[in-house]
């Protein structure tokens, strides 16, 4: 077998062995499990779970039954009480868990209902904006009868503007196709960024454990260190698609196995149900280019380290560079077709994120991925070229320190004098 | 058909590593390089292999010039331990003979023959970090003679084994120069070079200092070791003429002389003063050779 396959999937094979790899993927897998399942997990607790029980102490002793009707159209599980005692054999009860709270009802002097809410705690949000909720609608429907309105202008009094939005380039995205598109961008683009940045300080760590180990010596007095580099980023690599395939799998089987359960909710707006092909492909596109480009940068990188503790620091101005790039991206997601997004698209290191989110946002000709592509594989060439020289040198260099001073260096060590 | 190297010259920069180094190794021999630390022995070493290239000068292996298509030939033992710390015995050998060309099966079989020899068959599932230090110099050997070099250099073969494993080492060494391998190794063990190499060289800052077979270089160093037990003082002689270097001993005293001749008068001057327990010349050891070429600086 020729001694580039043999280093590739040699490279292949240890790293899906290491129990770190065996471990982090089955913990995601299981985390995705669980994701595409949360609706029914909250739902097998909440079974159990009775709705919120208040006492209600009604001074006016007209306020019940109109709360109630309201209070039932916001959140039927809340159970209303008519109390009869006074505050504080109320309060005991709520003590004693009785109760989960006590509302008293009353009139001000305009003779509009006001409230105060007793309980243990104040800290069920969501209970307490119910409440509000109903109150205001109480409220409002009790001024209304005061100043003497009709339902018909109570209605108009609330209709809602109308706001109709039109796009008139013709291919553009409706808002709806914005959202659901956004939801899947988003995604993706955190999947880009961190196997991104995954798989490729796993390639400076590699190139620096076997140049810190010096087994480095003996692999390129046996194979050409640039063909050693080549087959390690592709074995990485392949590694990288093998748990991101997994990974997409899982969550589509998952994710359809429960479709029905979530038709109409989160997961439609946010363009699960219906994934479009092209940003699929794209995604995989853009992710294979960007983890070549900064694997190449973090292997010659790693190949300037003497020993393992010091790969960090050399890699960090270079997991800036990704971070960079997805803060934009996400700022992009909001507003992509803004000109400081359209430009730095266009910068190989952010390209990758940036132009995947456009294409996957925007409806851009067809030679603006391209042209985005093009880039990408002329920088990585040239990357390459520059990392291979980088790396031939850089292996055989030993010193205290490691730094970007070290680059020269090791290129004064690879070419002849 | 040799390993020629023909002025090689290595510099970094404004300095010189090796500078014009020519030697010529016949195969099927052993050849010691001898030098201080930073004597340019292990950049030799990696220009020979092709590590490294030479700022000038040529490297040669029979006939051919030394590079990727000739590596399969070459066997490497680096001076530090050279292994994946965290990978099994058996499966890294196996990558790295697969690295130089040979099958999975074959590198199989000679592994196990040689974990026999060395006596360490238990190994081969053990992870390189669990073992010690001179287990590790066994197996990073075992790594550099798995694919069966016609070429293989040994850059301090030795270091940290015990007597019995140094034993086990030199006599794998020797069998492998009966089996036809050219085998270069560097030392910083006299008495190694010694017992195994027919040529050396000894080379300082980079130069070479000393070069041909261990018997020449001995003969034409002149000098020899004088050796007196005596029950009288001897130690009059460190004035007598001819003598360039003196040791006194709770028995008698250890000169280096300039020659057969000077022990003659000696042996007159000291007849019949007393009772002499001893009275041996011997040849000049390599530490000497080594010590006086390479400067006292050295211990």
């Amino acid at each position: 077998m020729n001694k580039f396959w043999i280093i590739f999937f040699h490279t292949f094979l240890t790293k899906l062995k290491t129990k770190s790899f065996i471990v982090t993927t089955v913990i995601t897998l299981l985390i995705i499990v669980l994701l595409a399942n949360i609706t029914n997990i909250i739902d097998f607790f909440n079974k159990g779970e009775e709705g919120e029980k208040i006492a209600v102490i009604d001074e006016t002793g007209v306020l019940f039954d109109p709360f109630q009707n309201q209070l039932k159209a916001i959140d039927k599980d809340i159970q209303l009480k008519k109390f009869t005692g006074d505050k504080t054999k109320a309060d005991k009860q709520v003590q004693n868990g009785d109760f989960d709270g006590v509302l008293v009802l009353s009139n001000n002097q305009e003779n509009l209902p006001a409230a105060v809410y007793r309980s243990l705690t104040i800290s069920n949000t969501s209970l307490l904006s119910s409440l509000e909720n109903g109150l205001q609608q109480m409220k409002t429907q009790m001024a209304a009868t005061q100043m003497n309105l009709s339902q018909e202008q109570l209605t108009k009094l609330y209709e809602p503007v109308s706001l109709k939005k039109v796009a008139l380039e013709k291919d553009a995205k409706t808002e709806e196709e914005l959202s659901q598109a956004r939801g899947l961008v988003y995604v993706l683009l955190f999947v880009i960024y961190f196997a991104v940045i995954m798989y490729a300080n796993m390639i400076a760590v590699e190139v620096a454990t076997e140049k810190s180990s010096r087994v480095m010596e003996i692999l390129i007095s046996s194979v050409p260190p640039i063909k050693q580099m080549f087959a390690k980023i592709l074995g990485v690599g392949l590694l990288g698609l093998l748990q991101l395939a997994l990974m997409l799998g899982v969550a589509y089987f998952s994710l359809k196995q429960n479709m029905d359960s979530m038709e109409g909710g989160f997961f439609d707006v946010y363009g699960f149900g219906d994934v479009p092909v092209a940003t699929l492909v794209y995604a995989f596109v853009f992710f294979l280019l960007g983890y070549f480009l900064y694997a190449t940068l973090a292997a010659f990188l790693g190949s300037l380290v003497s020993r393992i503790e010091d790969v960090n620091q050399l890699i960090t101005p270079m997991t800036y560079l990704l971070i960079i790039g997805f803060m934009i991206a996400m700022f992009g997601l909001v507003k992509p077709d803004a000109t400081f997004i359209t430009v730095t698209s266009y910068i190989p290191f952010f390209t990758p994120m940036l132009m995947f989110m456009r294409v996957g946002m925007l409806n851009l000709p067809i030679w603006e991925p391209i042209l985005g592509i093009v880039i990408l594989l002329v920088t990585i060439i040239l990357f390459a070229i520059f990392g291979a020289k980088v790396y031939k040198g850089g292996v055989l260099l030993y010193g205290k320190s490691s730094s970007f001073k070290d680059i020269k260096k090791a290129m004064q060590l690879t070419k002849n004098e | 058909m040799a390993l020629e190297i023909e002025h090689v010259s290595k510099r970094f920069g404004k300095y010189t590593a090796v500078d014009d180094l020519s030697l010529s190794i016949p195969e099927k021999t052993i050849f010691g390089f001898l030098g201080a630390n930073g004597a340019g022995k292990t950049t030799t070493f990696r220009i020979i292999l092709g590590l490294m290239d030479a700022s000038s000068g040529n490297v040669s292996w029979n006939g051919k010039p030394v590079d990727y298509s000739t590596s399969d030939n070459i066997g490497y033992l680096p001076e530090e331990r050279g292994l994946y710390p965290k990978q099994k015995v058996k499966e890294q050998l196996i990558f790295l003979a697969r690295l130089k060309g040979m099958s999975k099966q074959e590198a199989e079989k000679e592994l196990g023959r040689w974990l026999e020899r060395f006596k360490v068959p238990d190994y081969a599932d053990k992870k390189v970090e669990e073992l010690s230090k001179g287990n590790q110099q066994k197996i990073q050997f075992i790594a550099s003679v798995l694919h069966k070099p016609s070429l293989l250099i040994l850059d301090e073969p030795f270091s940290g084994l015990d007597p019995i494993n140094v034993e086990l080492l030199k006599q794998a060494v020797l069998d492998l120069k009966e089996s036809g391998t050219t085998i270069v190794f560097s030392s910083h063990r006299m008495e190694h070079v010694e017992q195994l190499c027919e040529n050396l060289c000894i080379l300082n800052k980079g130069k070479t200092v000393l070069q041909g077979s261990l018997k020449e270089i001995k003969q034409s160093f002149g000098k020899k070791n004088l050796i007196i037990h005596a029950d009288f003082d001897v130690s009059f002689l460190k004035e007598y003429p001819g003598v360039r270097k003196s040791a006194v001993t709770p028995e008698g005293i250890q000169l280096q002389i300039e020659g057969e001749e000077v022990a003659g008068s000696i042996l007159q001057e000291i007849v019949g003063r007393g009772f002499i327990r001893k009275f041996a010349l011997e040849e000049p050891s390599l530490n000497d050779i080594f010590i006086e070429k390479v400067g006292a600086s050295y211990e």
